[in-house]
């Protein structure tokens, strides 16, 4: 991986980690897990929801608040110099994470819908003419169908769905047939937070490129679980949540290419965004700030800078080869409960494994498991189109982060098999 | 532990494996859809209302075992009420459900035939509102505002 901008001082991050990857040592790290819920210990299998952080990012922010609160960009006294640097240096390890050209192209959000949003609405709503298309699938997240729905509507253009398979990945030979000299805009979620599915985000780019369509990817399951690489991957847009990978609430990341950002109109008015302001004429900031108006969560940027130092010292090749050893073991788990159906049974799975269970309603499953302390997701996981792709209302999810372990997934099956014998199934 | 086999107990699974009144209603004067968006619980209440009295009562949907409970007894319940007692059936029902640590003395429930059974919910307030949703959407029909409810 190689990392062009010299721009920066900071050491680059260390590929892989120097310890043997131990998870009783990390689960250390993270002080939640160490609470207990019913009088049980807490299993925290619901991290596609949201991860839980560790003492790092907790110490950031609080540090943040106790040494140099103040606001950034525009004061003269140390401790707004002190922030604007802290949260700036954030930007640059955000840039070189995803190995951006430029910190110029890394715009903070609130998250991956605020992103999708704005790309939405300031990039794509003014070009966007009627009979137009925007090309999805069919397992995205609410967040990345509304946002589209809504300027198709007022432009007259069409949101077209590509079709997803029964063991849930994106049928790629009727995605290519649905592309067109129509295609404006290409939008796809790089893991599925319901399947779990990781999608070939590389092909669908080459082919989105064939027909001049932007392409924008939903990152928000993917930067906790493997490397991203913007530039290789060459698309357009790619969409964070700081959340799901260890940081807090409220903080997310659009990347965009330089030149289209460049091209783009603000997604929102206001301070910081601009260079000057008369009545008659204001003239915008240069990236990233024009897409930055407002106070920006600056804790937050510090908490996603301490989450990403965090998992470098890890290391994401090493997190990503535990995850995918503990979720072929869960699967093989699962499989021995009468009665489990997979929802998803992709080739590349990250994160996340959605079953059904015959007889039960995923709410009662969810209900039983959290009187053991184990915490999953149950319900349609913001993908409603998915559920009645599936024919179903919902499906139970356990989703892993680097700090679960075996036995968490023995506590899971364990608790399937009761809710069987409680529910007389 | 307890909480969870009182809520699950026998009469509430019964009722959920095989709801009575889970069928279409071809000849429905009134009826309304339910949905909680939280769960994915969806329940669609049919009435025959005639004279001011609920002569036939039914439901369809899919929803967890509490929903699918509660619709079931709820038919059973309000057959051959009018739609004012109806109502105050859902508001005691209700009431009892939303008093999370309230005791409850002995015979209070019983006129709540089946439905006393559904009672232990309340130790779980995250699921009243599976309990509630088929009766919100009795309310629904009974206005006949045609509109689906949601218990969001
Ligand atoms: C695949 C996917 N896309 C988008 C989102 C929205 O992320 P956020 O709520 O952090 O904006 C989520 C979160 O659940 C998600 O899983």
């Amino acid at each position: 991986m190689s990392h062009p901008t010299a721009s920066s001082t900071e050491q680059p991050p260390t590929a892989a980690a120097s310890r043997p990857f131990d998870v009783q040592r990390l689960r250390q790290d993270f002080p939640i897990l160490a609470r207990q819920v019913h009088g049980q210990e807490l299993a925290y299998l619901d991290n596609a929801a949201t991860t839980q952080k560790p003492q790092a990012v907790l110490d950031a922010e609080r540090d943040y608040y106790t040494t140099m609160n103040s606001n950034i960009h525009r004061g003269v006294h140390t401790l707004s110099i002190e922030a604007t640097q802290a949260h700036e240096h954030a930007r640059r390890v955000v840039q070189r994470f995803i190995n951006a050209a430029s910190d110029k192209e890394i715009i903070f959000t609130r998250g991956t819908t605020e992103a999708i949003n704005l790309i939405a609405q300031s990039y794509v709503r003014p070009m966007l003419q009627p009979r137009d298309e925007v090309l999805i699938t069919h397992m995205e997240h609410h967040s990345n169908i509304v946002p589209w729905q809504i300027i198709c509507e007022q432009a007259g253009a069409i949101l077209r769905v590509a079709p997803v398979t029964d063991s849930g990945e994106v049928d790629m030979e009727q995605f290519k047939a649905m592309l067109s000299s129509r295609t404006r805009v290409v939008s796809v979620v790089h893991v599925s937070n319901t399947l779990g599915t990781v999608n070939p985000i590389e092909r669908i780019i080459e082919a989105a490129r064939q027909v001049d369509a932007a392409v924008v990817i939903d990152g928000a399951q993917a930067t906790a679980h493997a490397a991203v690489d913007v530039q290789e991957l060459d698309c357009d847009f790619y969409a964070i949540s700081g959340h799901k990978m260890y940081a807090p609430t409220g903080i997310g990341v659009l990347y965009g290419k330089q030149s289209i950002l460049e091209r783009m109109q603000p997604y929102q008015g206001g301070g910081d965004m601009i260079r000057s302001v008369t009545f008659e004429k204001t003239t915008y900031n240069d990236l990233p700030y024009k897409f930055e108006a407002g106070t920006p969560n600056i804790a937050g940027a510090i908490g996603l800078r301490a989450a990403i130092d965090y998992i470098n010292s890890v290391g994401l090749s090493a997190i990503a080869s535990y995850e995918t050893e503990l979720l072929q073991y869960a699967e093989q788990a699962l499989a021995s409960v009468p009665g489990l159906k997979f929802i998803g049974t992709p080739a590349h799975r990250a994160g996340a494994i959605s079953f059904t269970l015959e007889g039960m309603h995923p709410h009662d499953i969810g209900t039983v498991l959290d009187s053991e302390a184990v915490a999953i997701r149950t319900g349609h996981h913001c993908t409603q189109p998915l559920m009645e792709r599936f024919g179903i209302p919902a499906t139970a999810r356990l989703s892993v982060a680097l700090y679960n372990t075996r036995e968490e997934v023995d506590r899971l099956v364990r608790g399937l098999h009761r809710a069987g014998e409680l529910l007389g199934v | 532990m307890n909480e969870l086999h009182d809520m699950y107990q026998e009469l509430v699974l019964d009722h959920s494996k095989s709801p009575c009144n889970h069928h279409e209603l071809e000849s429905a004067t009134h009826q309304a859809e339910g949905y909680n968006p939280f769960c994915g619980d969806r329940v669609k209440v049919y009435l025959l209302i005639e004279d001011g009295a609920i002569r036939d009562v039914a439901f369809t949907g899919e929803g967890c075992a509490i929903c699918t409970a509660s619709a079931s007894m709820m038919t059973q319940a309000v057959r051959n009420m009018n739609s004012g007692d109806a109502e105050a059936a859902f508001d005691r029902f209700h009431d009892l459900l939303t008093d999370h640590a309230g005791t409850i003395e002995d015979g209070e429930l019983d006129d709540l035939g089946d439905l006393a059974s559904l009672v232990s919910v309340r130790r779980f307030p995250i699921r009243v509102k599976c309990a509630t949703l088929p009766w919100h959407t009795l309310k629904a029909a009974l206005h006949g505002d045609g509109e689906p409810v949601s218990t969001e």
